[in-house]
């Protein structure tokens, strides 16, 4: 509107309409400039809250005694030490579980299955999966592992974790092949290899700082997951290491500290929240580092 | 002769053709499974809850999904507040998500000079990749309470009393409720959207661009009148696919939105969602008891809203993202 009314030169234009219209123009640029600004000012700023408040609250309650001792009732001495190692036991065999799968899949959509009909499907399946709420995989994994079994286990956790990691790393996986110009292949192709060799040794081998990003950020995606594991692995106050027992995770850990009326536990919950946060955010800045550095 | 160096020399050859065949298909088979698998994966999911479910289904009809009760004791479960609670708390955060979201893209692509752009793509980008779990503690330690102490009053006392919109706004100020759960929830998913926003802002071509402002457009006349049309498709992807994690976003909601089960008209009362009921009643349900039949029926419930609005965000993306 403003546009085209500016476009059409007529003849009787007033020199004094143009300049208000200009200037009414501008304003309203700057305003919106303004607020854009304002906008990611804010964005920032509660960035920046969430992190101040994780290292005032968890450094004032972090000391070597998280690390070394194991959870305890409230008013004894008590640390992180099994949470910690159930988190670290379970995101990573559900990383190792979930990833060939993830990467085979990838691979199927990119390489075998561009546009099939079944692969169309797997590719829109996959990404439901990918942003579907955890706690429903949480419900399901309690469906077919938990209850048939008898009861909560870490497997049912790492099985849950597994779930979540798989869509992850099918849209890198994927994203990257595609990457990878179709001459690369024929060239490979034109000297004879079978497209299996073609695809294992020059494909993944070129797309790896890609898929690797992708199973950097999908461990630092399950590392944080709560819901899915209130469900399966439950959490344990005692020190395990048995996946068919119940198992310790951190953010289990810390949901149910942070709601318990006990200073000290709260005070834990905030450790445990700042380690978590940390552990994560490195995760995802190494993961993105890698991915400029190769491409 | 000649024959039968030709066959001598082409025989390993055919027999080695047979064997990079075999690899080829039985890799071929292994890719095609492991997709296969996913299919069954989500097909086993939607099967699984809505079995599990069933019970609940039977003893309560169409009736589970308007009845507001909640009486364990009485063993009458119904999934009107939680619905009513899940779709204002998400469909609240999409309000305030969306422009804030906005601002960040449109700065991100066109405003701010090309050194800042990224390290302040990724900061905002970290701020998704926060656990939910951090949310809900940092929700409920630093914000609940500054809302209960200052920003909750100022609005009941002056928005409040406003007619139309005033009952909106009312009651007591008790930091937590749905107010404070869509606040946290929009912060979530804000990285999503401009996410969404900033690469589909980023394709369009910039020849377009660079027309309107040859022709004398400010950046905000090129923003509303060249990139938003091209780009309007997407963008509502984008927020769809925000509504779709907002929708089941379950720790950081449970820390915040007060958990009772009752609709109430203030945005400042609490309630609960799906996600969070289901996270905070599971552990007090028995195996086999009509209650966690419920909580179950919940979970398919929710998987449906999710399902359809995820499948909306991503026809809509489609179409844009692939040309």
């Amino acid at each position: 509107m403003a546009l085209s009314s500016m476009m059409s030169p007529g003849p009787r234009k007033d020199a004094a309409v143009a300049a208000r219209l200009g200037a009414k123009r501008k304003r309203a640029d700057i305003i919106i400039r303004t607020l854009c600004i304002l906008a990611t000012v804010i964005g920032l700023l509660l960035l920046a809250s969430i992190l101040a408040t994780l290292f005032y609250r968890g450094i004032e309650a972090m000391s070597l005694r998280v690390f070394t001792h194991v959870t305890a009732p409230p008013g004894s001495e008590g640390g992180l030490l099994n949470a910690i190692v159930g988190s670290l036991i379970q995101s990573l065999l559900g990383t190792l579980i979930g990833t060939p799968i993830g990467m085979l899949v990838g691979t199927y959509l990119a390489e075998y299955a561009k546009d099939s009909w079944l692969g169309n499907a797997v590719r829109f399946v996959s990404d439901i999966l990918l942003s579907a709420p955890s706690i429903l995989i949480g419900l399901f994994v309690y469906q077919i592992l938990v209850l048939p079994f008898g009861g909560f286990s870490g497997w049912a956790g790492v099985a849950a974790l597994a779930i979540i990691v798989i869509p992850i790393v099918v849209r890198t996986t994927e994203d990257m092949l595609q990457l990878i110009p179709n001459t690369l292949r024929e060239a490979v192709m034109g000297l004879g290899a079978p497209k299996w060799k073609m695809i294992t040794l020059i494909c993944w081998r070129s797309a790896i700082a890609g898929i690797v990003t992708g199973i950097l950020l999908a461990v630092a995606r399950v590392a944080g997951e709560t819901a899915p594991l209130l469900f399966t692995s439950l959490g344990n106050n005692a020190w395990s290491t048995d996946l068919s027992k119940p198992m310790s995770s951190l953010p289990v850990t810390i949901y149910s500290f942070a709601g318990s009326p006990f200073e000290d536990w709260i005070a834990l919950a905030w450790a445990g929240a700042l380690i978590i946060t940390l552990g994560v955010l490195a995760l995802n800045i190494v993961a993105r580092t890698l991915l400029r550095s190769r491409i | 002769m000649v024959n039968a160096t030709a066959s001598a020399h082409s025989a390993p050859k055919s027999a080695r053709r047979p064997s990079s065949n075999l690899g080829d298909r039985i890799f071929a088979l292994l890719c095609q499974t492991a997709g296969v698998f996913v299919l069954i994966l989500l097909g086993a999911l939607i099967i699984e809850l809505f079995i599990a479910g069933l019970p609940a289904f039977r003893a309560f009809g169409v009736a589970f999904v308007t009845s507001t009760d909640w009486d364990p004791v009485r063993e009458a479960f119904g999934a009107g507040v939680s619905i009513y609670g899940t779709i204002v708390t998400a469909v609240l955060a999409i309000l305030l998500a969306v422009p804030l979201a906005f601002g960040v893209a449109f700065f991100l692509t066109e405003l701010a000079p090309p050194w800042a752009r990224r390290p302040l793509g990724t900061a905002i980008e970290l701020l998704a990749a926060v656990p939910s779990i951090i949310y809900g503690m940092w929700g409920f330690f630093v914000i609940a309470p500054a809302f209960a102490q200052n920003i909750q009053p100022w609005i009941i006392e002056n928005i409040g009393e406003l007619p139309l919109i005033g009952f909106l706004f009312q009651g007591a100020p008790f930091g937590t409720g749905l107010f404070t759960a869509a606040f946290i929830l929009a912060i979530m998913i804000l990285p999503f959207i401009a996410a969404t926003m900033r690469d589909v802002f980023d394709q369009v071509p910039p020849v377009f661009k660079e027309s309107a402002y040859g022709l004398g457009a400010t950046k905000w006349e090129v923003m509303k009148g060249v990139v938003l049309p091209y780009t309007r498709i997407s963008v509502v992807g984008g927020i769809m696919l925000g509504l779709g994690r907002a929708l089941g976003e379950t720790m950081a909601v449970t820390f915040v939105i007060g958990n009772a089960n009752r609709i109430s008209t203030s945005l400042f009362g609490p309630g609960n969602t799906i996600a969070s009921l289901v996270a905070l009643e599971f552990g007090e349900s028995e195996i086999g008891s009509l209650k966690l039949a419920s909580l179950l029926a919940l979970g398919f419930i929710l998987f449906l809203l999710s399902f359809v609005v995820l499948a909306t965000s991503r026809y809509l993306l489609r179409s844009r993202l692939k040309v």
